[in-house]
């Protein structure tokens, strides 16, 4: 066993967001253990108000970036880290808080807050990847915990994470799931959305809504036919495109062909 | 067409019930066809009041709907999703697993899993589509293990079709609608108002064994043209066709047709017919570390010529685009596959048409290229 100075560091950092995709780390209770032995954890849930200090091995950044000093912050997050991961969709797509890049953000802070002149915050909510390199995405709202076990244990074995890019149908078929879309005529975005849940939802007889953004080479324009001969209406698939990942490039574009 | 011979015997519903108790007492894992949310999914099965009696199926490109029979039929209707590579080449399979580090490595081969099988209710095209699978994993100098030891002990109950799906065309793939080889035991739904009856044929000991087990009686010459007959009426009713004469060469010529970007333009890239393709048999291999770095393990899971990943070589992908990559589908389906195993690799069950999303039709996909087809 490594002496402590030897493992790797590991540091979580939290930025705009929920804080599920961390809640996924803690999930991993049983492999916890583990993880302590093979890395040693520095662990930042709202280390907004603090400096940052030393140089991690792996950084795992949860959150988007909605603020100036939050837009600081990252850099620093950066210099800091030999390997840069982000975790789950504020992070790699601006997340649920992005809708704001679709509207008037004065608008929003004027019903909200007394006095909005306090705010300091940017007009848009936007992935880490807009503001520093980023050596590795996992998507999903929240991540999928086997997925960040398997993104950690691949970078501390220094071997390439086994994350496909391809649909989430992939998985349901293999599943042995009956499509909700073809067998019930219900709108499923499994099509155009990356696999990694192990297609929750459609197990749920429902369709999917995308929580892990856009598959590698989504095909937005012709799922969006085949729904609306389902009977979807604009105003209903510009909300299904423009949820957790709304910010992300396919399903932004997909979402503004049915905008106001 | 090897329809019922005249030597065999007819069963009725207490029968078959007895037929599926006694491959279950003789060791079996039976599998067969069931409802389960709003689909024929093929599941574990214990005895006839499990099979989907008096349903049929509504199929079409991109839509599948069950609806009721107007008879207690058991097998009214023709395939759904689930094909038999589900459990004779699984989606997820490991292939082994180390333990400990460094010199003291070991490596453990994964043990053969489960009783054996006994499939049950497995349609013409699907007969072949298991040869064809085969001769893909068990052809030439390295044969899948997992698969061999899995066929070698699989019984098969096989079902003559006596209506055919919305997308059928095994005709025109010649590939059904009768079982020809194969099979233990095949069986013919008789039409009939009352509880179903079935002209019932053997064609190995196993198969002649465990009739021994069951009540049945020799079928009467009336009951066997009448099997025959229902199954020639299916034949006749095909919901496609894919008239299959010179295709490879009709395909191979015309790889810069313009119908190819018309296609990958409705094309999701998905994966969706490959998965439910039952001769589709490619693969991924995924090798995982626990984070110790004291177990690995190296699991093949189903893949699909339609992801990024699959063609990856160093330096990128061999097929970027979508157009590619259908294009590599269906010339592989249809074409290439006779060079590389000697056979056609569809058999026209229908699968791939009715569980496309988008409902893309690979014998429409044919016949507009055929019919633009220079020579
Ligand atoms: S239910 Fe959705 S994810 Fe599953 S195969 Fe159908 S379209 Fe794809
Ligand atoms: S290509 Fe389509 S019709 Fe042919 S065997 Fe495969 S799923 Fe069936
Ligand atoms: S042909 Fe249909 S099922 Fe196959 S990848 Fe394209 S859209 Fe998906």
């Amino acid at each position: 066993m490594h002496d402590r100075s030897d493992k790797p560091r590991l540091a979580v950092w939290k930025f705009a967001s929920c804080d599920g995709c961390q809640l996924s780390l803690l999930d991993c209770e049983p492999e916890l253990l583990a993880l302590g032995e093979a890395i040693e954890i520095a662990y930042f849930p709202e280390a907004a108000t603090r400096p940052i200090r030393g140089h991690y091995d792996l950084s795992l950044v949860e959150g988007s970036i909605s603020t100036p000093r939050d837009a600081e912050r990252i850099r620093a997050v950066r210099r800091r880290s030999a390997h840069l991961v982000t975790l789950g969709a504020c992070a790699t797509a601006g997340g649920i808080q992005a809708l704001r890049n679709f509207a008037d953000l004065r608008e929003f802070m004027a019903a909200v807050y007394a006095h909005p002149a306090y705010i300091h915050t940017l007009a848009t909510s936007s992935a880490i990847a807009d503001h520093v390199p980023v050596d590795f995405e996992l998507r999903g709202c929240p991540v999928n915990k086997r997925q960040l076990l398997e993104v950690i244990s691949a970078f501390l074995a220094a071997r390439r994470p086994a994350i496909p890019a391809h649909s989430v149908c992939l998985e349901c078929k293999s599943r042995g799931l009956p499509c909700v879309l073809v067998a019930h005529a219900r709108a499923c975005l499994g099509p155009v959305t990356q696999a990694g849940c192990g297609a929750i939802c459609p197990a749920c007889h429902r369709g999917c809504y995308g929580c892990f953004g856009p598959q590698e080479t989504p095909n937005t324009a012709s799922l969006t036919r085949a729904l609306a001969a389902l009977g979807l209406e604009r105003r209903e698939l510009l909300r299904l495109y423009r949820s957790f990942n709304a910010n992300a490039e396919a399903f932004r574009a997909e979402s503004e062909r049915h905008g106001e | 067409m090897s329809l019922p011979p005249h030597s065999a015997q007819l069963l009725t519903s207490e029968g078959l019930d007895q037929l599926l108790r006694a491959l279950r007492r003789g060791g079996y894992r039976a599998v067969g066809p069931t409802v389960r949310e709003g689909v024929i999914a093929y599941e574990d099965i214990d005895c006839v009041e499990d099979l989907p009696r008096g349903w049929t199926d509504e199929q079409s490109g991109g839509h599948y709907r069950l609806r009721r029979r107007d008879d207690d039929a058991l097998f009214g209707y023709a395939v759904g999703p689930h094909s038999w590579k589900q459990f004779l080449h699984p989606p997820r399979q490991r292939l082994w697993r180390t333990r400990g580090g460094g010199d003291a490595v070991q490596i453990e081969r994964e043990p053969p899993d489960g009783p054996p099988l006994a499939l049950i209710g497995v349609r013409a095209c699907e007969l072949k589509a298991v040869a064809i699978q085969d001769t893909v994993l068990l052809g030439g100098a390295y044969g899948d293990p997992h698969y061999r030891a899995r066929r070698a002990d699989t019984f098969i109950l096989a079902v003559n079709c006596t209506v055919a799906g919305g997308t059928c065309f095994c005709v025109s793939m010649d590939c059904g609608p009768n079982v020809a080889t194969g099979f233990d035991l095949a069986l013919t739904e008789l039409a009939a108002a009352g509880p179903p009856a079935f002209v019932l044929q053997s064609a190995t000991p196993a198969g002649r064994k465990v009739l021994e087990e069951i009540s049945h009686r020799p079928a009467t010459e009336s009951e066997i043209a009448a099997a025959r007959a229902r199954v020639q009426h299916s034949a006749q009713h095909m919901g496609r066709q894919m008239p299959a004469q010179n295709l490879p060469q009709l395909l191979l010529r015309n790889l810069e047709h313009p119908r190819w970007s018309e296609v990958a333009d409705r094309c999701l890239a998905c994966g969706n017919c490959t998965m439910v393709c039952p001769t589709c048999f490619c693969t991924s291999v995924e090798d995982s570390s626990d984070l110790r770095g004291q177990q690995t393990s190296r699991t093949r899971r189903w893949d699909s010529c339609f992801t990024i990943d699959f063609t990856y070589l160093h330096g990128g992908s061999v097929r970027q685009s979508t157009r590619a990559r259908y294009r590599q589908w269906l010339t592989h389906k249809l074409a290439t596959w006779h060079q590389q195993f000697g056979s056609s690799g569809c058999v026209g069950c229908g699968r791939c048409i009715t569980w496309c999303p988008v409902g893309i039709d690979i014998t429409e996909e044919v016949s507009a290229i055929r019919a633009s087809d220079p020579g």
